[in-house]
């Protein structure tokens, strides 16, 4: 090959050399990378000479009239990313172009991206923007994600925030963080995701469990945080945020800096602190309720367009310090809590993070790999690595203060591959592979019964998803995945336990030491699952569509529905696991009408989901021990109906003023027994009048009112023996709280300070009327009433 | 050709690690310190006469099973008391004397003593660093012949000084019992 091009170079030169006639032509073919199929319409011009000739129906192009030589070719085409090419021409040149018309993978996204696709096209999925997610720097994921329809949280306190989608939440709900699905305990009500929401660059949420790629088990639904892309080019950049918050008396500070190379290669490394003091209600300071967070990541990669790599390492350590008041011995404590009006412990606002609290470190390291094979598809491998370190301090006696209750160390290991099949302009096809092995390590030292034990537990899962495009206006899609999942644990039980529970006539083989009053126990449970996905996405014109979509999906019991057995401290409970429990099934169907014309637009969003074999965690009865009674919180599995409705419209009444409503609808119902589930969010409407004023450095003002309903479904109270009132009482540990209306603002401006730099101020005011409020997903509303004003300032720059 | 070796041998990585080995240690077993299995109250009558003895018992903790109330016998009537409470934990062999730990942190402690029926009073015998009252030590009075009920509570981290009344202590129950006396 190089001895032709070196006998065509000296045929060449000379030729040059003698007479320059300038009466080359350069011609070829341009066609699709993917499916080869020619384009038409590609404009090919030569660079520094005013040259451009376009492509026939057969991709054919021809340039005449060339003088031998060096030439670069600017290629483009209306759907694909323009390219530079160097071309050597020499006599009757044949050079044939391939354009990749995929844009999104060469993405020439300026500063970051708000290019994000769709992960389903039949599936109800809504996005939040970077924008969004700044402005909730100093907040938390679920905070944000609270923007979107549908999507509510389960609270402890304000720091602790769980997203809940369409009522579900926890192990029901996946978090990809960058690829990776997060292990980080999500088991738990009082567990948060560890994740720093600065580290994101966009996030999308699919309402269901369609986007099988991630999982088959999001009966809730699937959060899927992306980081941006990084441009292809000579570039460097970054940004840092600085918030200042008033409730809580701190805020955070987070920066990111960005160095890319036209080569692909590109080196991203950020860093985030936050540190709030005690938070206050409107009358009282919420003793006991600051946190600190610490954040980092680096990232090295390559990207180009038929291969490329990338490393990632991030770190997550979060201590929150959990209400005092809500630390409690029994149940007449709790009915002292219930029913005092405000927290027994109110003490002075300070900075200090003392019992109860919860110090949570997470490592997140991956490592992605991908390869296009022309007129094939993408495929990649990915490697990653998580470890998750919790922490539960309680008030203890003694000494014990600075020795955990709770000591569990998850460790993680995922191995990954998938490939897409995209050559094909009418169908693709996407398969995958996953193989996961994950040991959890629960501390004896603790000095308190492990509340999960000892387990290993192995992953494997299989995925085949198919989209078709039917006709312009239609597109249809499917999917099967198949997941298998062991669990071996090793597990101490009281004798007792064992014997209330019944399982001394089921799971005697399961013994593998007697310890007298303890029996440790190696339960082994293997779980089947597959789900399916099938929908269509209809465009009648170009301003509205209709989306259907049905979802099967399965999910194995977590640890904690299994193996949970103890008293938990914070909520003066019992739970209790259930080794009988079997994977969940669900159904979900969905519907997503959308319009959006020149000056408005609306969404209708209707959804049911029927789930067999629900497993829920509810007060069942009461136990006593020296200490008084407890109420007893079980597992039980039934059958249960979610019926919902999200709905939205927005109008553009001039070119400043906006305004938006949404309105969401959550019915949960157990339909064996026909009672109402429990922690269900309740309706809420919220509206919305946003004031732009572009001329006035991008002025942004909006004032925001958010009705929450009162949840008027509710599993029944229990009726507990008080020791000390010697009489039987009722605990109104199911109540929902009266309904609420809060107001809250934003308002930003823009000051460009040229060359490419930028400081955006902004200004935040939550719960603006200081409205004193409880609400029914906030499991301390026995205890206090949530936050009162906050005033948010921030500064961005990007540089 | 070279695509799909590239892909098959993709695939297989797929497959391999699925072979994970684990160790097979056994767990060790919990030592449950701060648990109190049992409180055991004597009453000395001061003129002599039969030690009374008040007892709960609930050897498995948060498990299922209820404490088991023991009280030796009747109470003379119009007779005075010397009262001392001892708390074990019972999960650990030998048996630890939890008394010692809550008379070091007599501060952060307090027993609360609510009666009914034929019991005069109930004093307290000691005193914390502060001068407020414990309760490991106190006196009864008992009246005339009749019922009555005694409920003893301990609190950890109550308000001190507080007026007596449990709902004014706040804090956390660490025990809570009510022994039911017959006097006379």
């Amino acid at each position: 090959m190089k001895a032709l091009l070196f006998v065509i170079l000296l045929t060449v030169i000379p030729i040059q050399a003698k007479s320059q006639d300038c009466n080359k032509v350069l011609k070829g073919q341009i066609t699709d990378y993917h499916s080869k199929t020619p384009l038409g319409g590609a404009s090919v011009s030569v660079v520094d000479k005013n040259l451009e000739v376009e492509t026939d129906l057969n991709g054919k192009y021809s340039i005449p009239n060339l003088c031998p030589g060096q030439y670069q070719l600017e290629v483009s085409h209306p759907e694909c990313s323009t390219i530079f090419i160097d071309v050597e021409v020499s006599g009757v040149t044949e050079f044939d172009i391939k354009l990749e018309h995929h844009l999104e993978e060469l993405d020439e996204v300026n500063v970051v991206g708000d290019a994000i696709n769709d992960k389903t096209n039949s599936a109800q999925e809504e996005k939040l923007k970077l924008k969004t997610l700044e402005l909730y720097s100093s907040g938390s994921l679920g905070d944000a994600l609270k923007e979107l329809g549908g999507v509510s949280s389960l609270n402890t306190g304000s720091n602790i925030v769980k997203p809940t989608i369409h009522g579900l939440n926890g192990s029901r709900v996946l978090i990809l963080n960058d690829g990776v699905r997060m292990q980080d305990m999500e088991w738990g009500d009082e567990h948060a995701p560890n994740i720093d929401i600065n580290t994101t660059g966009a996030v999308s949420v699919i309402k269901g469990a369609s986007a099988l790629q991630y999982g088959g088990d999001a009966i809730g639904g699937v959060i899927v945080m992306e980081q941006a892309k990084v441009p292809v080019k000579d570039t460097i950049y970054g940004k840092t945020l600085l918030n200042g918050m008033s409730n809580g008396r701190g805020g955070n500070i987070s920066s990111e800096l960005i160095k890319a190379y036209q080569s692909g290669w590109f080196i991203k490394g950020q860093g985030s602190f936050k540190r709030l003091g005690d938070r206050e209600a409107p009358d009282y300071v919420l003793s006991n309720t600051g946190i600190q967070e610490i954040g980092a990541s680096l990232q090295i990669g390559k990207r180009q367009f038929t291969w490329g790599w990338d490393a990632r390492y991030s770190f997550f350590n979060s201590e929150i310090a959990v209400l005092r008041a809500s630390h409690i011995g029994n149940v007449d404590d709790l009915v002292r809590g219930i029913n005092s009006g405000q927290p027994e412990v109110i003490r002075s606002f300070t900075y200090d993070l003392q019992n109860p609290r919860q110090e949570v470190t997470h490592h997140l390291g991956k490592l992605n790999f991908y390869k296009r094979f022309e007129g094939l598809g993408k495929w990649s491998l990915q490697y990653d690595f998580q470890n998750n370190r919790r922490f539960e301090f309680d008030v203890r006696r003694g000494e014990r203060d600075n020795r955990a209750s709770i000591d569990l160390e998850l460790t993680t290991h995922t191995i990954s591959t998938d490939f897409k099949w995209d050559a094909n302009e009418n169908y693709q096809l996407h398969v995958g592979l996953l193989g996961r092995y994950q040991e959890n390590f629960a501390n004896p030292d603790t000095g308190v019964r492990r509340l999960i034990p000892d387990y290993e537990k192995f992953d494997f899962g299989a995925f085949i998803l198919g989209e078709y495009q039917v006709s312009d206006q239609l597109l249809l899609e499917s999917g099967i995945r198949y997941d298998f999942n062991r669990i071996d644990a090793k597990k101490f039980y009281q004798t007792s336990r064992w014997e209330e529970r019944g399982y001394d006539t089921e799971f005697q083989n399961l013994i593998i030491d007697d310890l007298g009053t303890q029996l440790l126990v190696n339960p082994i449970f293997n779980y089947h699952n597959v789900s399916a996905t099938a929908g269509g996405n209809y465009e009648f014109n170009n301003e509205s569509n209709l989306k259907v979509n049905y979802a099967l999906a399965q999910r194995a019991p977590n640890p904690s529905e299994l193996f949970s057995d103890g008293l938990h401290h914070s909520a003066a409970r019992i739970e209790l696991g259930e080794l009988r429990a079997e994977s969940e099934t669900s159904h979900k169907i969905s519907a997503s009408y959308q319009m959006n014309s020149d000056n408005w637009g609306f969404a209708f969003e209707p959804f049911g989901n029927w789930v067999q074999n629900f497993l829920l965690l509810e007060p069942s009865g009461v136990e006593f021990n020296i200490r008084g009674a407890f109420p007893v919180w079980e597992y039980r599995q039934t059958d249960a109906r979610l019926l919902g409705l999200d709905a939205s419209i927005y109008s553009d009444w001039t070119n400043q003023l906006r305004t938006e409503h949404r309105f969401s609808l959550v019915k949960g119902r157990d339909i064996s027994t026909n009672t109402p589930l429990i922690n269900i969010p309740a309706a809420n409407i919220r509206n919305k009048v946003t004031y732009v004023k572009p001329e006035w450095k991008n002025f942004e003002f909006s004032l925001e009112s958010q009705y929450v309903f009162r949840q008027n479904e509710v599993p029944d109270n229990i009726t507990v023996f008080s020791p000390e009132q010697q009489q039987d009482v009722l605990l109104e540990i199911n109540t929902a709280p009266d309904a609420y209306h809060l107001l809250g603002l934003k308002s930003k401006m823009e000051f460009p300070f040229g060359n490419g730099t930028n400081l955006t101020t902004s200004l935040v005011v939550n719960n603006l009327l200081n409205t004193n409020y409880r609400d029914y997903l906030n499991r301390q509303r026995f205890f206090a009433d949530d936050l009162g004003k906050n005033f948010i300032i921030q500064l961005k720059f990007n540089y | 050709m070279k695509t799909i070796k590239f892909l098959s041998l993709a695939a297989l990585t797929g497959l391999f690690f699925v072979s994970c080995s684990s160790d097979d240690n056994d767990p060790e077993p919990v030592v449950e310190e701060e648990t109190i299995t049992t409180m055991t109250v004597s009453l000395v009558p001061q003129g002599g006469g039969d030690t009374i003895t008040l007892q709960t018992r609930d050897l498995d903790g948060d498990g299922p099973n209820a404490p088991v109330i023991t009280v030796s016998g009747n109470l003379a009537g119009n007779t005075a008391y010397d009262g001392t409470i001892v708390l074990l934990n019972e999960t650990e062999t030998p048996a630890e004397d939890v008394t010692e730990e809550v008379a070091e942190l007599d501060e952060e402690h307090q027993f609360f003593f609510q009666t009914t029926g034929s019991i005069g009073s109930v004093t307290y015998g000691d005193t914390d660093g502060n001068g407020n009252p414990v309760g490991i030590v106190f006196t009864l009075n008992t009246d005339t012949a009749g019922a009555a009920s005694i409920t003893i509570t301990l609190r950890h981290e109550p308000k001190k000084p507080n007026n007596g009344t449990l709902s004014d202590a706040g804090g956390e129950t660490d025990i809570a019992e009510t022994f039911d006396l017959t006097i006379g």
